[in-house]
């Protein structure tokens, strides 16, 4: 897996990103410009964000700040204009199975059962592994989202929970080093998003993998993520502010929320969206 | 008559109740045709069109022995409508067959490749206007025979809805579904058989529908020209050369008939294959 990933430049400015070298996963000063008829439009300027291993990031902004640019640079969708986005060491240039995305829209194949769906990506990643192997990890991780009893539908059969429940699962099964989640709850009812936290949060706990995530919803950050990370607004926007999130886990929804820290860390991200970084629908 | 269960809407206890309440969906189509039919008949026999009444291909004794009798053989030329169509439609499978294959795989080639596709969608553009006619000349300059110059024939007409539909239904592929495919780092061929092939299919599908339409419309259109041929085209044609009107009408009519079946087998296929999607 790693060999797609080409080894930093000798010289580059290690410097610039906070804790210098050995951070798991860096942003390095990373800009991104996009060509427009009307000139340059900059998404993004100067991030300069390093992620420990293991960690669970939300990333939360308003809309038009380049919170999925952010993301894509790490997925290998996107490459910075300027500066670069370093894994263990190593400078990402295109997606791999080491960063897995759980896609906004799913991205499931229609045409396959949700068992289907896991085996290809099981299958596709490791091919050597024995059949009997990939077999029992597609129904491991099926099993993990709940999915056992509704693993022989149709993709188009499953509602938009176990829709995402097979994604995860897909997500999961090939064992990423980072799983990258943009907006995965947007679409869901409160019920739904409310399982489907806890269920992230229990297999996250388990498989320990770097979690960089999108979201809209201060509330799911303080559930979820070890920091959150706040984007002021584009063009050019930068990261705001990192917000430590420091409840102890495994969490439990109602004893954050009794916690007054819970309404300080609410408060301090709902000031910054809301009151210093507004957004200025005009502005457009 | 006593019901012995609640009965459903739509679900009769008895056909001819069945036939009453379904009158919605057969009287129309029925009154369409059967009003047509009669207007034909009241037309020839009045001396107004100079074309056989519908009831005389019953009466005259060439026409009634050919409905009869489709599978007679008096050897040569001289068979009945069964081994005509049979000619005919298996030079038409041989020829959709080879467009098919031909038309797919190009159409998945320009599809992924958006050079090839400038390079090649005027050329593409332009021949697909050529009339099915218009080929036969070339057809039998270049092949000197006329069982491989009606295949040609064939191929050239049914190949470009397959191939601009094949085209399209690749270019349509969600990106979605190829970054799936990029972040697996997917080889080329399981993208080929997992990804690109069902997602393309009911645009395949679309394309070869249409093309079975075509080809038939064409294989009729390269025998008449094509003497000494046996198949329904040149029936047609012999027939007219000898005057035998009502020959000519049956001979249209079985045309369309078959058309018809080949355009709804196609349709069946399609439910088939790629359902739901």
């Amino acid at each position: 897996m790693s060999t797609l990933i080409q080894p930093a430049p000798m010289g580059a400015p290690a410097s610039a990103a906070p804790p210098p070298g050995d951070a798991f996963l860096r942003f390095e000063n990373v800009s991104k410009v996009y060509p427009t008829a009307t000139g340059p439009y900059t998404v993004l300027d100067g991030i300069d964000m390093a992620v420990n291993q293991g960690e669970f990031m939300c990333v939360i902004g308003h809309s038009g700040c380049g919170k999925s640019t952010l993301l894509n640079m790490v997925s290998g969708f996107a490459t910075p204009t300027e500066g670069q986005v370093i894994l263990h060491g190593n400078r990402i240039t295109k997606p791999g199975p080491d960063r897995m995305v759980v896609f906004q829209g799913y991205a499931l194949l229609p045409w396959f059962t949700a068992y289907e769906n896991v085996y290809l990506a099981v299958d596709s990643v490791k091919p050597d592994l024995p059949e009997r192997e990939k077999k029992e990890i597609t129904r491991e991780h099926l099993a993990m989202v709940g999915l056992t009893e509704a693993a022989e539908k149709k993709i188009l059969q499953l509602s938009g929970g176990m829709k995402q429940r097979v994604a995860i699962a897909r997500a999961l099964a090939i064992r990423p080093e980072v799983l990258i989640l943009d907006e995965p709850f947007g679409a869901l009812d409160a019920i739904t998003k409310e399982e489907l936290q806890e269920e992230l949060l229990t297999i996250w706990n388990t498989q320990k993998c770097t979690v960089l995530m999108i979201t809209h919803d201060i509330d799911e950050a303080l559930f979820l993520a070890d920091r959150l990370v706040m984007m002021t607004n584009g063009p050019a926007a930068k990261i705001g502010e990192i917000m430590d999130i420091k409840f102890p886990r495994p969490r439990n929804r109602e004893e954050i929320m009794e916690d007054p820290l819970y309404y300080d860390l609410r408060n301090q991200a709902l000031d910054f969206l809301y009151s210093r970084f507004a957004h200025d629908d005009t502005a457009d | 008559m006593v019901p012995t269960s609640p009965r459903r809407p739509g679900v009769a206890s008895n056909p001819l109740e069945w036939l009453t309440r379904s009158s919605g969906t057969w009287l129309p189509p029925l009154l369409g045709t059967g009003g047509f039919l009669l207007l034909w008949q009241i037309l020839s026999s009045a001396g107004v069109i100079a074309l056989p009444a519908p009831s005389s291909l019953f009466t005259e004794e060439r026409t009634r022995t050919l409905i009869l009798y489709p599978f007679y053989d008096r050897g040569g030329l001289d068979k009945g409508l069964f081994w005509q169509t049979m000619a005919s439609l298996s030079r038409v499978a041989q020829g959709y067959t080879l467009a098919a294959l031909v038309g797919i795989a190009v159409g998945i080639t320009i599809g992924l490749k958006p050079t090839i596709n400038r390079a090649f969608d005027p050329l593409f553009q332009f021949l697909r206007m050529v009339a099915p006619l218009a080929w036969v000349p070339i057809a039998l300059v270049l092949f000197q025979k006329n069982q491989p110059a009606a295949i040609f024939v064939i191929f050239i007409t049914a190949i470009w809805p397959i191939l601009i539909n094949t085209a399209e239904g690749v270019r349509q592929i969600p990106q979605d579904y190829r970054n799936v495919a990029l972040v697996l780092q997917m080889s080329s061929r399981r993208f080929f058989t997992k990804v690109l092939i069902p997602s393309a299919l009911p645009y395949i599908f679309t394309g070869l529908r249409i093309s079975i339409g075509l080809a038939w419309l064409a294989i009729i259109a390269a025998e008449i020209v094509m003497p000494g041929t046996l198949g329904i085209g040149f029936f047609i044609w012999d027939a007219y050369q000898q005057n035998y009107v009502g020959e000519i009408v049956l001979g249209v009519i079985w045309i369309g008939a078959i058309g018809l079946v080949l355009d709804r087998l196609m349709a069946w296929l399609q439910t088939r294959i790629s359902p739901g999607q």
